[in-house]
């Protein structure tokens, strides 16, 4: 890298692998971290899964071709609720990082902010798509046996899906003060948006109990991804889904990057978490 | 007291002013860090050097004045500005649970250096501060003076030309403050680093350092350590005498 700051591809390219890097290591180490992303969605598939399983009733809807049991069908909810989960954990980290410090080396670097934010949504992706494979890998001695073509078709969607949900993690940690404030996320975010969306019953039978809550449910970008992964998982795609997942993105990392801009952002206003000297 | 910016400096502010709301924490700020400068920015706690910080490491916007770093402007070229400088934070920044050779290689790569050029930089800076055997220890099994070496050696690891310290001795025994301070005071000696390092402790300006002293705000004096001393007194003396001044 040259000192007069012109950074050549190679350069974005190293910082892209050495923020990717770190996010794996700090994943690889804090065990707890990893060892309770893959046991949440499991304990859902066979505690809660066993209790509801035959709670779907007789319709087959899209993309299954016949009758399935209620824990095929939580699977790719339960893929979507690990993105979701690991999304907010970057956003706690990003948190951590600001009120430790660490935040401050990131946001020095001479690459321009909008790309240090991709990155490091990029970095949650990539790690969040491990955790789902290792799911589903686990799910199949479970008789969660998607096609083969399917775990390579449901790639795309994760990644997509991953983004959406790590940017929506980014704006609400440039909105987040302080740790203790994340419980609130908890209770705000991540358990609405995971109970108003499709990953635990379909839309259908929503819409037959609650037309308010169905619309909700529309609307909520967790169903979208769902919907994503799910499709893609059977080997078809979803256009409604991908189109509002993509929407979604876009309207989430603009409101990130505004809220870490220096000039315009809440980091300024907020005095940025550090105490003057 | 505000200096005209100067292209030549390594760090040059002038008339720099912030408020957070309807706080003021800088008020018409200026003066410049030549290439190889050891300069200290005196202030107690408050006096608004970590606010200084963050403006000229772009955490925060500047609404108000003009900062360059080796003529590029801070707000106009950040990128060209970061590039040459090196920082360490007043709060410890480094990965606990990484060991001290995984936080320099993310230092390195966040500016664009790969694994291959990073490691010579590494070896070396590690190697001066007389951490090379400890690259493998996780930070936590570090003692606070060691992790301070750490981050002074990641600062330095892309190679700046302008070194930005706040109050980096914080916490340190004598040992580990003398060792840093005489680490960087060789640095502006070998390599033609500027360096300003934000301190409240004045023992830490020295007889020859240059001193700009920050005081609610406001720079109240700016010259070398022996101009500000008045004959047969201490620099404390000085400082006290400014503050009770600035008080009146």
């Amino acid at each position: 890298m040259s000192a007069t700051g012109a950074l050549g591809p190679a350069a974005y390219w190293q910082c892209l692998a050495g923020i990717i890097r770190r996010e794996a290591l700090r994943w690889v180490h804090q065990r707890g971290r990893f060892v309770s992303a893959l046991v949440r969605p499991l304990v859902w598939l066979v505690i809660f899964a066993a209790g509801f399983h035959f709670v779907l009733g007789v319709s087959i809807s899209p993309p299954y071709r016949t009758y399935i049991p209620y824990e095929v069908y939580i699977a790719p909810g339960l893929a979507g609720m690990i993105q979701l989960f690991n999304g907010m954990q970057s956003s706690l980290s990003m948190v951590y990082d600001r009120e430790m410090g660490s935040m401050r080396t990131l946001m020095i670097s001479p690459f321009p902010r909008w790309f240090l934010l991709i990155c490091k949504l990029l970095a949650g992706v990539a790690v969040s798509i491990v955790q789902v494979y290792i799911f589903l890998a686990i799910a199949w001695f479970w008789h969660i046996r998607p096609p083969l073509t399917g775990y390579i078709a449901v790639l795309p969607a994760l990644i997509l899906a991953g983004l959406m949900l790590g940017a929506l993690g980014l704006v609400l940690s440039s909105f987040i003060r302080q740790l203790e404030n994340f419980a609130g996320v908890m209770n705000f975010v991540i358990f609405p948006m995971f109970f108003t969306s499709s990953a635990l019953y379909p839309l259908w039978r929503m819409q037959q109990a609650s037309l308010p809550i169905y619309w909700l449910a529309q609307l909520n970008p967790f169903t979208h991804a769902v919907e994503l992964i799910r499709f893609a998982l059977y080997g078809a795609f979803n256009p409604v889904s991908a189109l509002v997942v993509c929407a979604y993105l876009v309207v989430f990392m603009a409101a990130a990057i505004v809220g870490y801009d220096p000039g315009r952002g809440l980091l300024a206003r907020r005095g940025g978490g550090g105490t003057d000297g | 007291m505000s200096r005209d910016a100067n292209p030549h400096a390594a760090l040059s502010v002038a008339g720099l002013s912030y408020a957070f709301g309807k706080r003021q924490v800088l008020r018409d700020i200026g003066f410049n860090v030549l290439p190889g400068d050891f300069t200290v920015l005196l202030g107690l706690n408050g006096a608004g050097k970590t606010t200084l910080f963050a403006l000229i490491t772009r955490l925060y916007s500047a609404r108000a004045g003009h900062m360059s770093v080796f003529g590029h402007d801070v707000e106009r070229a950040p990128l060209a500005a970061l590039a040459h400088l090196g920082v360490v934070f007043q709060q410890p920044t480094l990965d606990l649970d990484l060991t001290v050779e995984q936080n320099l290689f993310y230092h390195a790569a966040l500016h664009g250096l790969s694994r291959a050029q990073a490691r010579g930089a590494i070896a070396e800076e590690l190697g001066r501060i007389g951490l090379l055997g400890r690259r493998h220890d996780r930070v936590r099994a570090l003692s606070g003076g060691q992790k301070r070496r750490v981050e002074l050696a990641r600062a330095l690891v892309h190679k700046p030309s302008l070194l930005l310290l706040d109050e980096p001795t914080v916490g340190l025994d004598m040992e580990s403050r003398h060792f840093l301070l005489q680490h960087v005071r060789a640095l502006c000696a070998t390599r033609a680093i500027g360096v300003l390092w934000a301190t409240h402790l004045i023992d830490e300006a020295g007889d020859e350092s240059r001193v700009i002293v920050l005081h609610e705000g406001r720079i109240l004096a700016d010259g070398s350590s022996g101009r500000l001393t008045a004959p047969g007194g201490t620099l404390k003396d000085a400082f006290d005498a400014l503050i009770r001044k600035a008080a009146a």
